[in-house]
């Protein structure tokens, strides 16, 4: 693609980048969460695939670096539920906790983010699952096309 | 001792849930480990099965509920219902798991070797252990809305396998009809899943169970329900995936594709059984499993006579012994209304078709392993082009005589055990039933004679003068199943008696399962 096209991606996508991660750590207080915030991220990947070539993107990010960030985001959220075993499997075992632990108020409120015990955790895994996988299947998915014309 | 029985249930779906997440990013460091990793994984989901089925036939039902104070704690304080995600191990569920558990370790051991010369077995592997936990997590669930998430994993991953060998033209086109067959199930799934909540504000299947009324919608999504789950049983009108599917499919997940329809086929008897219970007219609807499975049993051997792919073949005996299973638990449901006739030979007649599950998964798998060893070294599945190969692979042919001689119900072997006992209790319901069944029994021996006679008799043919017997780990996965049939075959009197009935009084007795969630 062109240089213009170029440059306004490079700049658009971190805007991308930072909404999506946006949509993934406020998962526990307004729409969204892992997976819309995920996708969101990966729409950012997708814009630098269409502007760079996959080609190009390919030398930087490769998708069995991606395939472990992917098992990784799993294996964080099996291992957040299995951190409640000691009471029951996916115990909230973080409320009352420094961490996240506090309890919201009733009623309307303006939203207060240390909340919910492990679910922004869990929010973040699945985000970093997602991301992980929409991008690989993304970028695999644009590398076979090139390959196909190339033959033809 | 104590603790790990009561976190079981969930242990049994979330230890190979970890281990597939494990299994990609260890297969980098080392296969031999993941290959390791992966068995005993699935040996240690066995153990949890086995004490947990234990500790059921004694104390009755296991509840936990995710993410409670107090696994037992089903209805939260302030609450009039269940909200949270529960687990509900019944006598049935548990000896659904049990059939999972056993034949997917077979089939795990097994393609240790039959897969060895595929790429990506890293995937394999994580797709296989999904698709355990989907199979698992169908059993076990509480929750109408779970059931179909853990439908779609069984189904994605199950696919995802069935095509797993690309190369072949044949697995990607039996794939593809697995996927479009298990998302349109799946959808209707979701679609009366949601009638439910729309009408009662409820997911979980005991608390719906209490308050159903059997209104036009209720129908509706009760039709829906029987066409999903028959479809993905593949019961007759709707059967034309099974035999693309479970031929073109590497062995061991064939194996497994059928345990993973007899989930679904649990999913149905739980659903009428229990989640509509009492309020349904039974005898229409145990009349339409009747005929269900009358015209599976018969339309899948007659199908079955003319294949000469030997996996095709089987896979239409597949379809046939369903038959036998909705044969006998649809009589269960058609007198369930009637506790007289229930009790003379209805419970009977459930045991009988519910023995066959167990018996089918086992013999079943077995069978298509032998049909994957024959293939690993033959390169063939026609049977017209096998032939001698008893000289060479006396193991697979010994296993292959076992299998088929237990899937034609001859004495004494299982297949017999759970045959005998649909036949005489379907005679005292319907004699024209029971002589059909036995005239499938019949027929299904001459197949089975007919593909044993192609392959494994006669003189050595010169093209097959290197054939080697299959190598170990396909031995040891046989051999699982083959010596539980053996055992099974001795004491059919003792497996009833403990799994067996229990299992069927699970699904007749609706308020137990009720009251174990709602209390009182």
């Amino acid at each position: 693609m062109s240089k213009i096209v170029r440059t306004m991606s490079s700049i658009l996508s971190l805007f991308i980048f930072v909404y999506g991660s946006y949509i993934i750590m406020h998962g526990h207080l307004t729409p969204g969460g892992g997976f819309q915030g995920g996708a969101v991220f990966a729409s950012g990947v997708a814009l630098l695939i269409v502007a760079f070539g996959s080609q190009n993107l390919h030398k930087s990010l490769k998708e069995h670096h991606l395939s472990i960030l992917e098992s990784g985001g799993a294996l964080i959220f099996i291992g957040l539920a299995f951190g409640g075993i000691a009471t029951v499997f996916f115990y909230n075992f973080l409320v009352g906790s420094p961490i996240f632990g506090h309890i919201p108020p009733p009623g309307p409120n303006p939203g207060d983010i240390w909340t919910a015990g492990v679910i922004p955790f869990m929010n973040l895994a699945v985000g970093l699952k997602v991301i992980a996988g929409l991008s690989a299947i993304l970028l695999v998915m644009a590398l076979a096309t090139t390959i196909t014309e190339v033959e033809e | 001792m104590d603790k790990l029985i009561t976190h079981s249930p969930i242990l049994i779906i979330a230890i190979p849930l970890l281990a597939a997440f494990l299994t990609p990013l260890i297969s980098r460091v080392n296969e031999k480990a993941r290959d390791v990793l992966v068995i005993t994984t699935l040996a240690f989901v066995e153990f949890l099965v086995i004490i947990l089925a234990r500790d059921i036939y004694a104390n009755g039902i296991h509840i936990y509920t995710l993410g409670a104070s107090s696994p037992t704690l089903t209805i939260p304080e302030q609450y009039m219902v269940p909200v949270r995600i529960i687990l509900e191990v019944d006598a049935m569920s548990i000896f659904m798991g049990i059939i999972s558990a056993t034949v997917s370790l077979a089939a795990a051991v097994y393609s240790l070797s039959f897969m060895k010369e595929e790429t990506g077995r890293d995937r394999f592997y994580t797709l296989l252990l999904l698709m355990i936990v989907g199979m698992f997590g169908m059993e076990f669930t509480g929750d109408m809305f779970n059931l179909f998430v853990f439908l779609e994993i069984a189904s994605i991953s199950g696919a995802a396998l069935a095509a797993f060998r690309t190369r072949f033209t044949d697995a990607v086109e039996g794939g593809f009809k697995y996927i479009i067959i298990s998302s349109a199930g799946a959808l209707v799934v979701l679609f009366s899943v949601g009638i439910f909540y729309a009408q009662y504000n409820l997911l979980n299947i005991a608390a719906l169970a209490q308050v159903i009324q059997y209104t036009m919608l209720d129908k509706i999504a009760l039709a829906l329900l029987v066409i999903a789950f028959a479809m993905k049983l593949g019961g007759v009108p709707l059967h034309m995936w099974v035999p693309d599917t479970y031929a073109a499919a590497p062995a061991g997940i064939t194996a497994m594709l059928v345990v993973s329809s007899q989930a679904c086929m649990y999913a149905l008897f739980r659903v009428c059984f229990t989640l509509y219970g009492v309020t349904l007219n039974m005898a229409t609807v145990g009349w339409i499993v009747i005929i269900l499975g009358m015209l599976s049993m018969f339309v899948g051997v007659t199908m079955a006579i003319p294949q000469i792919d030997i996996k095709r073949l089987m896979s239409y005996h597949a379809i046939s012994q369903s038959g036998y299973m909705l044969l006998g638990v649809g009589v269960g449901l058609a007198v369930l209304g009637n506790p007289e006739a229930l009790a003379t030979y209805g419970r009977e007649a459930m045991s009988g078709g519910i023995f066959h599950i167990i018996n089918h998964a086992l013999y079943k798998g077995l069978l298509f392993l032998t049909a994957g060893a024959l293939f690993y070294r033959t390169g063939t599945r026609d049977l017209n082009k096998m032939g001698g190969l008893g000289h060479n692979m006396k193991f697979t042919s010994i296993f292959f005589i076992i299998g088929a001689l237990s899937i034609s119900g001859i004495p004494p072997f299982n297949g017999f055990a759970s045959k005998i006992m649909i036949y005489e209790s379907v005679y005292r319901f319907n004699p024209i039933l029971a002589v059909i069944a036995m005239l499938v029994s019949i027929i299904t021996l001459a197949s089975f004679t007919k593909a044993f006679q192609s392959a494994f008799t006669g003189p050595q043919l010169p093209q097959y003068k290197d054939v080697k017997e299959a190598p170990r780990s396909m031995l040891i996965g046989m051999g699982i199943l083959a010596s539980i049939i053996i055992f099974f075959s001795l004491f059919p009197g003792l497996i009833v008696g403990w799994i067996v009935y229990p299992a069927a009084d699970a699904l007749i007795n609706q308020a137990i399962y009720i009251s174990a969630v709602m209390g009182g």
